[in-house]
């Protein structure tokens, strides 16, 4: 029996090894790789041709605000949502979570086709002007992050007795401005948080939407547009994408304390 | 993804919901804005698919979809999307059972699920270069293996520029998200069930024929449909990894959108709206397994 024991945790090990190989490997090439901007030596000259390049902070910053964007457009338009299905509408639930699955079933180059295609005629001409592109764009990363931001809610909503919650406001006066800003809002504060790191994570580097739509202003497409011109460069930007990515998921973790959900997002 | 519900003795004692008209308005935002921005650029792309060039109601743009170049198109996007969600599927598969039925320290699980989230969601153009940096001509895996080994990958056929290439940089995002998806499910798994079949007179390897894989199986082939759907929209990954010179559905709606390579906007539609119902059937039946596999888990 012992030995059988052992056998299942070499078999265990086994796998380990294996994954993080596959995972660091890559990490470790491409690091290595940023490194080697000077011919012969390691220098961080790729990292610094790269902070020192205008359009990175531009189209960083653009994209980081196109996030913002859509993190309180989601929260805006899910958390009331989500809170009135729960007490006055429950038949509606079946119904509002088929519709935040519907972006699963559209993938993004479809609904971004489908988006330009609408949009950019009569009558809404949304693409004429920066603002209406740039709204275009928010709403269809709330589209694309819908899946995620209405699960989070929901599942944080199911953790409060939302119905008591809100006769004790009501009892006590409040309306429901100050409902939802002072019961709801607190009480689903990890489900929003993690929600909106996980949005951010998306959209920062996104490239299917931001290149159809905004195109270079974009973080994700800059990234495509350095790739093709600059080899160590486009090495130090996925490393940076990296750390990026790894500080957005350590903060769901930290507001989660290390449950599995809420880190699932689809590919891009 | 257990269904929660909250308790309900209280609540019975309560009177009824107040019903009335006024209920629905508090949803309206949410419907309109889903209609805008999901159903209306949808409906707009099924019915230009069903449109010639001159406007009329035709049905030769799905016909058009059974030419050589798209149909192969639709092949090697299914093809890529199966090998890398049923690869990425089992690889995901052990690595969660290692760290949780496995007997391996306890940190190793969040340690997993922590590398699992972060990688899950590293995808698109960076990941396109780090394998670039790892799997190219030039790449550190390339080079070592040839210095070590005396082994050329390209040489023997390889290439990061095509399907093997490509799937095994989808397998990246692929088999952490099998992680995520699937460690509950192992974590569902009751102690009593094995205690019980081994006490009957089962050895390990019959439970698992026939207690804890027809158990999971639902679960593993759900969540081995979700990797497929989202390796089958990957659109950015590819793109920045071959230049666009492979063949994906993706690939070729995205040339769609920029210029009209197709010379026919309406097969265009039409290439999207196949796209949107191999989604849909995978959707339909990921919902059905889901519905089997939650009986089990239910807790």
């Amino acid at each position: 029996m012992k030995a059988r024991a052992l056998l299942g945790k070499l078999w265990s090990w086994f796998w380990i090894v294996l994954g993080v190989l596959y995972f660091f490997t890559p990490l470790l090439a491409t690091f290595d790789f940023s490194l080697r901007a000077r011919k012969g030596m390691l220098t961080f000259l790729a990292y610094e041709h790269i902070f020192k390049d205008v359009n990175f902070w531009r189209t960083f910053g653009f994209s980081l605000q196109m996030g913002f964007y859509t993190i309180i457009v989601s929260i805006v338009l899910v958390v009331p949502t989500a809170y009135w299905i729960r007490l006055r509408l429950p038949q509606l639930r079946p119904l509002a979570e088929f519709i935040s699955m519907l972006p699963f079933v559209v993938p993004a180059i479809v609904l971004v086709f489908g988006l330009i295609r609408v949009f950019s005629g009569p009558p809404f001409h949304l693409t004429n002007t920066f603002t209406g592109t740039n709204a275009l764009l928010v709403a269809g990363y709330v589209v694309l992050t819908l899946p995620y931001t209405y699960r989070a809610v929901d599942t944080g909503l199911a953790a409060i007795d939302v119905r008591s919650l809100t006769e004790a406001a009501q009892s006590l006066g409040a309306g429901w401005g100050t409902i939802l800003l002072r019961i709801v809002f607190p009480n689903l504060r990890t489900a929003i948080l993690s929600g909106a790191f996980l949005t951010l994570a998306t959209v920062i580097g996104e490239y299917t939407m931001a290149s159809f739509i905004v195109g270079i202003k974009a973080f994700g497409p800059y990234m495509s547009l350095v790739g093709q011109n600059k080899t160590y460069e486009s090495s130090s930007l996925a490393i940076i994408s990296f750390l990026l990515t790894w500080a957005f998921m350590g903060l769901i973790q930290l507001f989660n304390r290390g449950r599995a959900e809420g880190q699932l997002a689809g590919a891009r | 993804m257990p269904f929660h519900r909250s308790p309900r003795d209280a609540r019975q004692a309560r009177p009824a919901l107040p019903s009335s008209w006024k209920n629905w308005l508090g949803v309206l935002p949410f419907l309109l804005f889903t209609a805008l921005f999901i159903v209306l650029p949808s409906v707009y792309l099924l019915v230009g698919a069903f449109r010639d060039n001159a406007g009329h109601f035709t049905l030769k743009n799905f016909a058009d979809l059974f030419t050589p170049s798209i149909l192969s198109a639709y092949w090697v996007t299914i093809r890529i999307s199966l090998v890398t969600a049923v690869l990425g599927g089992l690889f995901g598969f052990m690595l969660a059972y290692a760290v949780t039925i496995g007997g391996l320290p306890r940190w190793m699980r969040s340690a997993l699920l922590t590398f699992s989230g972060v990688a899950s969601n590293f995808a698109g153009v960076p990941l396109a270069f780090a394998f670039i940096a790892t799997l190219g001509r030039t790449g550190m895996v390339t080079v070592l293996l040839k210095h070590w080994l005396g082994l050329n990958l390209y040489d023997r056929g390889f290439n990061l520029y095509s399907f093997w290439g490509l799937s095994v940089t989808y397998l990246y995002f692929q088999f952490p998200l099998m992680v995520l998806i699937i460690t509950p499910a192992l974590e569902g798994l009751r102690r009593e069930w094995r205690e019980a079949a081994l006490n009957l007179g089962a050895s390990s390897l019959e439970y698992w024929r026939r207690v804890a894989l027809p158990i999971l199986l639902p679960s593993i082939l759900g969540a081995m449909i979700l990797l497929f759907g989202n390796a089958f929209g990957a659109y950015a990954t590819a793109l920045s990894l071959t230049g666009g010179f492979i063949n994906l559905v993706t690939i070729v709606i995205g040339s769609q959108i920029k210029g009209d390579i197709l010379y026919n906007p309406g097969l265009g539609y039409a290439l999207a709206m196949g796209m949107v119902f191999v989604m849909a059937g995978a959707m339909g039946i990921y919902f059905l397994l889901r519905r089997r596999s939650e009986r089990w888990l239910r807790r």
